[in-house]
């Protein structure tokens, strides 16, 4: 390679994908330095592609580094202009003739601020003084969505990627080497009677393996529940990224999955895709008959295997709760618990009499806030935890009504 | 040296085949069975209760003279009841016998031990091998039911048609073995299963086709009955029902009239036979009564109108 710019330019290149989130470290810039230098950088489709088979390496990375080079190399003045300039991040998009609209943290990575740290505003309040952190974050733990700021949405939404929701795990009926277990394995045995000649033949055990059951979340997206499904949607990302045998439905008038938009791995991707595929973002429910379309087209295939169902709704309905007992039933019945998570749970004088509400309560298992990040932990908490019967946790709800 | 009947050559003859088996198809089906029998793909048929996907297995393995091998999937299905086990009986005895003979040469008894004799086989190993009559008909039924490490298991089965017994080696089908999977869709089966198969939805057939289905199921049953049966059935297909009745109930539904010597359908007899046609109590509920009725009387004059045309 020619001394030119171009090492120093897919330096800054690599500094600006790492800025953005991709974990490129100086090892991957110079490989991407060797492998533009074995290819015919004036073809930019051969550069492109080295660029990426250097740079990127997971699927999810593709779509962030894709936008990254567009905008980087059509005009790499523009991000020099915007690095003495200091441009805001509007101008980015103004500037890049790009008609997809920049991911989020692209854009950020390409404004610079103070040099030498990460740039992400929430990082700064949550990571970096940590004496504020810790406070910060109880406060933020026990404040309700709708009342968070976009900086404090932000950090939320942040701390929700990394929560999990460990459910309680089932028997399954498969069986592994064990060796506490109770019933004897003949083919561990027998294998290791080979060992000694069959002069001494111990016994192996095997006992049965446990695994978490499959997982249904059913979210209300109506406009009531606006501020909160968007939170939600987070956290069914990270469950769903998280282990396998996830669905997701969204609902307002007409229930929709979105379990394949929710598998990619990047978040804004993921949510993007979810955006497209959703039609009635914010609009009315109608509980009974997304429930009634639920258990008609997708029950038998979802919830097979025993799965326990999340099912996010106000109960507030359109429709005022017609036909959506019979539908709430036949769900309930059809899987191994039934969560109900109620935002309006979050006021104390909360009862569930609305139509819509009280048709639903008799038929679930666990009732519960979903309006914090705290309340999310309690039900992790809570599904980790075996019930001693089915309805245990409404039992008091079910007596007040 | 095969005595089974020749493969099928075009869709046509693979729809007379079937057909010659009591088993009425139409084009999209036996395209699909015919594509899966001349390039040695497995057959993934998925449908609702009823419709006749197992079937369709037993019929060809019959056709064509192959031995058909039944595996029925269920949960924690495992490679010891799929593909083989190892007799534990037997070996502990050849153990036992070393003993007390004296030989007991380590290197020896384990060449022994673990040699094809002692060997049990399981459908999957056993549908690898070919007999007289050609490969095998290997039916694996009701996949969505196993486990999903099962079904990433019989990835390399379907892919390779060769299993590996550590001890022993690989073992391949000199000649695959035609496979028809079957799932009712009770979970979703992974694409990458799904990619090395051909598809076809097995789904409920129209009048004329199901009438021709009864009168070779059901042939002593009166011409007249079977058409009211097969018109009646259809319009419960319309109706908005939780389970919709599959042509294994219409089947039974005949035969069940047929005991109670009943030679045209009348209300009375509908309502205390609906049993038979539909398995839950909503949709029973439903139907019971004034609906029933209407749609016999529907079926009635419909049938009235066609006979008078």
């Amino acid at each position: 390679m020619n001394g030119g710019r171009l090492p120093e330019n897919i330096m800054h290149f690599g500094r600006v994908l790492r800025t953005a989130g991709l974990p490129v470290g100086p090892d991957q810039v110079l490989k991407a330095i060797e492998a533009a230098s074995v290819v015919d950088v004036a073809d930019r489709t051969q550069f492109y592609w080295a660029l990426h088979a250097a740079l990127v390496n997971r699927r999810g990375q593709r779509e962030l580094f894709d936008q990254a080079f567009h905008i980087f190399w059509r005009n790499p003045r523009l991000l020099e202009r915007m690095m003495s300039l200091a441009i805001p991040t509007s101008g980015v998009d103004a500037g890049s003739e790009e008609a997809e609209p920049l991911a989020r943290r692209l854009a950020e990575a390409l404004t610079p601020q103070e040099t030498g740290l990460r740039e992400r505003e929430g990082d700064e309040e949550v990571e970096i003084h940590a004496e504020l952190t810790w406070s910060d974050r109880e406060v933020l733990r026990a404040m309700d969505f709708e009342t968070m700021s976009l900086a404090e949405q932000e950090a939320a939404r942040r701390a929700m990627t990394k929560m999990r929701l460990p459910l309680r795990p089932v028997p399954a009926r498969r069986f592994r080497l064990h060796p506490r277990g109770l019933r004897p394995d003949l083919r561990a045995t027998l294998r290791g009677a080979m060992r000694t000649g069959g002069d001494f033949v111990a016994l192996r055990r095997r006992r049965r393996l446990r695994r978490p059951p499959p997982l249904v979340v059913i979210c209300d997206i109506s406009g009531s529940m606006a501020r909160y499904s968007r939170m939600l949607l987070h956290f069914m990302h990270a469950v769903t990224n998280d282990r396998d045998r996830v669905h997701c439905f969204l609902f307002g008038t007409r229930l929709a999955n979105v379990t394949r938009q929710l598998r990619q791995k990047d978040v804004d991707t993921a949510l993007a895709g979810v955006a497209d595929a959703v039609e009635d973002w914010s609009g009315g429910t109608r509980i009974g008959a997304s429930l009634r379309t639920f258990n008609r087209l997708w029950s038998r295939r979802v919830l097979g295997q025993g799965a326990v169902v999340l099912l996010i709704s106000d109960g507030l309905d359109r429709d005022s709760g017609d036909g959506l007992a019979v539908q709430i039933e036949r769900l309930h019945k059809s899987c191994r618990r039934l969560v109900w998570l109620n935002p309006l749970l979050r006021y104390d004088a909360y009862e569930p009499r609305a139509r819509g509400a009280a048709a639903l309560m008799p038929h679930v298992d666990e009732f519960r806030p979903a309006h914090n990040l705290d309340s999310l932990e309690d039900l992790a908490a809570a599904l980790g935890r075996e019930p001693v019967r089915r309805q245990e946790g409404v039992s008091e709800w079910l007596t007040r009504l | 040296m095969e005595t089974g009947r020749a493969l099928p050559q075009s869709v046509a003859e693979t729809g007379e085949l079937l057909e010659a088996g009591d088993y009425v198809s139409d084009t999209a089906l036996a395209t699909a069975v015919f594509l899966s029998l001349k390039l040695g793909r497995p057959l993934f048929l998925e449908g609702e209760a009823g419709v006749g996907k197992t079937e369709i297995a037993k019929v060809l393995a019959e056709t064509l003279g192959r031995r058909l091998i039944r595996l029925q999937c269920y949960e924690g299905l495992d490679v010891a009841s799929a593909v083989y086990e190892w007799n534990y009986a037997r070996q502990m005895i050849e153990i036992r016998l070393a003993e007390a003979s004296g030989g007991a040469d380590r290197e020896r008894l384990g060449r022994d031990l673990f040699g094809p004799e002692f060997l049990i086989e399981r459908p999957l190993l056993q549908a690898l091998r070919s007999d007289d009559a050609g490969p095998p008909v290997l039916l694996i039924d009701e996949l969505d039911r196993a486990d999903e490490p099962f079904e990433a298991y019989l990835l390399e089965v379907l892919s390779d048609f060769q299993v590996t017994v550590p001890e022993i080696g690989p073992i391949a089908a000199t000649v695959p073995p035609a496979v028809i999977i079957t799932s009712n869709r009770t979970r979703e089966i992974h694409d990458a299963l799904k990619r090395r198969c051909f598809y076809h939805w097995v789904g409920y057939p129209d009048a004329q086709r199901e009438l021709d289905i009864l009168s070779r199921k059901a042939p002593t049953a009166p011409g007249d009955l079977s058409r009211q049966v097969v018109a009646y059935v259809q319009k419960v297909r319309e109706l908005d029902l939780f389970k919709l009745p599959g042509i294994a109930e219409t089947i039974d539904w005949v035969h069940a009239l047929m005991q109670l010597d009943v030679v045209a359908l009348d209300p009375a007899t509908v309502n205390d036979t609906l049993g038979v046609l539909l398995k839950y109590q909503d949709d029973i509920a439903r139907l019971q009564g004034s609906k029933a009725e209407r749609i016999l009387n529907e079926v009635r004059s419909e049938l009235a109108a066609a006979g008078a045309a």
